[in-house]
Parts: structure tokens; sequence; C-alpha cells
């Protein structure tokens, strides 16, 4: 079942076309890859779908993002309820200077989650989703910065969670991290299709081999080919994304 | 070693000279400003005593203290920054959260700019026409406060602007991509990044309007009786501690010596240093933090 799709999209920065007629859908419960080489325009599509592009200046874009049966570039859609349903992850782990607890809690409080009990059980549930509640849960109220950059990441994620969206955008989550803590959130990843729709963004090809379901590949603001995994891999249609899985270039 | 070597050392006589130079004047840059540092503390210190400090001049009994000065020093203080701090940290925030980059912007921008460099005594003149005579609050405490509010605007809205810029911009994106809206951003993660910046503001702040004279003495006028409760006080006229030195060569309160002046002077100098050793405490905590 598609859970969202783009039909037609450009994106222009100033006199950039920065993506051309990009159409893609994305399965619920299915984890899709984005690659391609820098600039390609596969963080900036990825920024696309929870509207965060909204924020730069002299963007603009046509065509449409139906999530949920509507289109999220309608006038008359809050661009804060689509961020609340379709969480985020960034490259660079980016904790708040709190707590842990505080910053699992940190969205749930401001969407009226006052009552203690509740909020704690958010805290735990997001944080063992994130395969970190073993690892911190006798330190919540310590500084989420005293942890080491792979905890700080999934403590991101945790924090991504805890308002239950139906989509996860992961912005090449684990190219600031070491490989063990790489694994950690590959496997991570794994767990968390069951309940969400995760789409990643990724410089490392083997990461996009190994952990998704499919695989779309971008040049130069172009979606090229979207298929499986598989055969994106192994045997592509289109001889440049052939020349990119092989490492011709990039 | 031979001496014909080409890796002989050889005395540049140009380098010696400049580097002579150029010590001497730090020599006497130095020496001046300790000269004045220690020329007032050695004048001014030993006038310093409790009923310096606690006791107001009185043509009666012909003594002089300072008590009325600290204490209007210290309400002028606190009521500038009460009137300025939600004005200057609100503009900060507009200026680093909200405006957009344009034409309105550089203009603000500017007139703040523009604002730091208008002689003090030029603010006093304002404030006797607007504050003092418009809005007929007197020579008071209260018009005081309101002109110094003025001419620390432009510090509080720079360095709390700064702060708020030097806020790692990955929160901002991270708190949008979570549904939050903007106010619950700044009030959770941008103000608190903030703080220490913001007491560096109030503590520059206040280091001005201690010193302040000029504009004072054209708004909060120069008389020196004990003040009351701040509650009715601030309608009054009163003389702050920078200012009474300036009366001290006018007026000559009653019951000062040749000394009164310059021990004002180093307790003023005491409080400034005292200021900058904080700044530069909150300064050591922000790039610890």
């Amino acid at each position: 079942m598609t859970i969202i799709e783009t039909k037609n999209l450009n994106l222009h920065y100033g006199d950039n076309h920065a993506l051309i007629n990009v159409s893609l859908s994305f399965m619920k419960n299915e984890i899709t890859a984005l690659i391609g080489p820098s600039g390609c325009g596969k963080s900036t599509f990825l920024r696309v779908l929870n509207r965060m592009n909204d924020i730069i200046k002299d963007v603009r874009i046509d065509g449409e993002v139906i999530f949920d049966g509507v289109n999220i570039y309608a006038p008359d859609i809050d661009p804060m309820r689509i961020r609340k349903n379709i969480g985020m992850v960034f490259q660079k782990p980016n904790p708040f200077p709190m707590s842990i607890y505080d910053n699992v809690a940190y969205a749930p409080r401001y969407h009226k989650v006052k009552k203690r009990a509740v909020l704690d059980e958010i805290v735990e549930k997001s944080l063992r989703k994130a395969a970190l509640w073993e690892e911190v849960k006798d330190r919540l109220k310590k500084s989420a910065l005293s942890l080491s950059g792979g905890q700080q990441q999934r403590l991101c994620i945790a924090r991504a969670v805890a308002l239950e969206p139906e989509i996860l955008l992961l912005d090449e989550a684990t190219s600031a991290l070491d490989p063990i803590s790489t694994f950690k959130i590959e496997d991570l990843i794994q767990d968390l299709k069951k309940t969400y729709t995760v789409i990643m963004v990724t410089h490392n090809m083997q990461q996009a081999a190994r952990v998704s379901n499919k695989t779309a590949f971008f040049l130069l603001g172009d979606m090229l080919e979207f298929g499986d995994t598989e055969k994106i891999f192994g045997n592509p249609v289109n001889p440049k994304t052939q020349e990119y899985v092989s490492g011709r270039f990039g | 070693m031979n001496n014909d070597s080409p890796y002989k050392r050889t005395v540049h006589m140009d380098t010696v000279i400049i580097r002579t130079l150029a010590c001497l004047a730090a020599g006497i840059a130095l020496l001046i400003l300790f000269g004045i540092i220690g020329y007032i503390f050695f004048q001014g210190l030993p006038a310093i005593n409790w009923a310096f400090l606690s006791t107001e001049p009185s043509f009666l009994d012909q003594t002089y203290g300072i008590a009325p000065m600290i204490i209007n020093t210290v309400y002028i203080t606190v009521l500038a920054l009460l009137i300025i701090l939600p004005i200057g940290i609100g503009g900060a925030i507009y200026l680093s959260e909200y405006s957009k980059q344009g034409k309105i912007l550089s203009l603000i921008r500017f007139t703040i700019e523009i604002l730091s460099g208008i002689p003090s005594i030029v603010y006093g003149l304002f404030g006797a026409l607007f504050f003092v005579l418009f809005f007929n609050m007197g020579y008071s405490i209260l018009a005081g406060a309101f002109t110094l509010a003025l001419i620390v605007l432009p510090i509080v809205v720079r360095t709390t602007e700064e702060s708020l810029k030097s806020v790692d911009p990955t929160y901002r994106e991270a708190a949008l991509s979570m549904g939050v809206n903007k106010l619950y951003t700044i009030r959770t993660i941008l103000l608190p990044c903030a703080m220490p910046g913001i007491i560096a503001a109030i503590i520059l702040s206040v280091g001005r309007m201690v010193g302040e004279s000029a504009a004072l003495l054209c708004t909060s006028g120069t008389a020196y009786q004990l003040p009351g409760d701040i509650a009715t006080h601030y309608k009054n006229s009163g003389a702050t501690l920078a200012v009474q030195i300036y009366q001290c060569f006018t007026e000559r309160p009653p019951g000062m010596t040749d000394a009164t002046p310059f021990a004002i002077a180093a307790i003023l100098m005491l409080v400034v240093l005292l200021l900058n050793f904080l700044t530069y405490i909150v300064g050591k905590g922000i790039k610890r933090g």
C-alpha cells in the first residue's frame, strides 16, 4: 500500500532546477533508500516530504506530494501537523542540551501530553524502540550531551518516534558515526520498519544494499531509476545507475 | 663556526628599533592606566569608611555620606533593566528568529548602530524633552531610568542577538521537524541556550549605566537627600554616584572634602572591575557550555 507519493515534483532554488519531474511512491512498512552523488537532489527530495524546505529562501515547489490522501502542499494544510506525522533524523546527532528524558518528552509535551505517568510511558517506549533504553534507563535525568555519538543518534530516533509518526525520514543518519554505531542503527532501522515506513538518504551504497527494500537513484535532480534494491544493485536498467552502483563515479 | 656561513645570525637594526618603540608605547599605555587607577585609589580609599557609605550629606551637621547616591544608582539601574530587558530581548528575538533579510532589517540594524554612537548628553537632552517634559515625569528616577534604557538598548539587542545566532542551528531544524512551533522552540531551547549571552548583556549594560552622568544630569536631577521606598521615590529627583562626582565640582555638597570625588570614583571603579570580572566568568561559562 502506498503511504506517500510525489507526482511531477519540481523544485527550484532561485534559478537552479534542483528536482526535475520526480514521481515516486513509497510503500507502507518498507525501507526505501535514496542514493546518488553529492548534489543530486536526494536530500532536497527527502526534505520535500515533510516540508522542511519551507524555511529556505527562494525555494519554489510545483507538483504534488500526496500523504494520507491529501496534497501536503495544498494551501489549507498546516505543515506543523504534517511534520508531526513524518519524523526526521539528521546527519549530525543533535540532541537538545537538556536531559535524556526531556529530549524524548520534548515534542509530546508540546502536543499537550501533560500527565507524568503518560509521559514516562512514552519515554520508555520510545527509548526501547530506539534500542537505547537498557543503556540509559538509570540516568534519564542526565544531560543528553553526555552520551556517545551513536547513543545521541539513537536518542534522536527515540525523540522522533515519540510522536508515533507514520513515516521516518533519515537524512544520512549514520554518516557521522563509527562503524559499530552504524551497524546498531542499521539493525534498529530493520526493526523500525515493522511499525514505520522508513525513507533514508545515504552516501553509503553498501548500507543501501544491506538495509533497504527499494532504492531510488538520483542524478542531477533527475530520479533515474527506482525499484527493488536487489534489482538496482544487481541488474539495473539505466547504464548510469550501473556505473554509479559499481563505483565508477560518485 | 665559520664566519662566512650563509646561516649565520645577523642583527637587523630596523627590527630592533621597531620592537623597542612598540614596547615603549605599550609601557606608556599601561603606565597611564595603572597611574590613573592607582592615583584614584590612593586619593579616594582613605576617605571610605562606614559612615561615608551609610549616611547622607547633612547641612545641619556638615557631614557627608553617599548612601542616597548608592540607593539612587540601584533604583535607576534596576528600573532601567526592567524597562529595557523585555524590549531589548524581544527585539533581539525578532531580529534573529522572525525578521526576513531585506531593506527593513538593514534599516533596523543601521539604526541600532547609530544609536550606540550617539553622545550620552544628546540622550540626556532627548530624555529631558521627551520623558521629563512631554510625559511630565519631571526630574525623576523614572525619567532617568527610561533615558538609560535607551542608552543601553543597542548593547542588549546586539549581545542577545549574537548569542541567539550562535545557538546550534540544527536545534531549530530538529524542533521544526517535530511539528513544534517557533514560540515553543524559542522558550524551551533558544533562550536557555542564549542565557549566558543575555547575562553578559545585562552585566555590560549595568556597567554602562553605573558610569553614566551627563544623560542623568538632564533627566533624574541632582537631589541627594536619603530617598524613600521606590514605590514613591521613582517620581522624585535623585543623583547617582557618577552624577554626584560632577556635583562635587559644581555645588560642593555639605561636609564633602577634596578626597570625596576620588572616593566615589574609587567605588565606581571597583563596581566596574567587579562587573568586568563577572562578564569574564560568564564568558568562560559560554565557551565551556
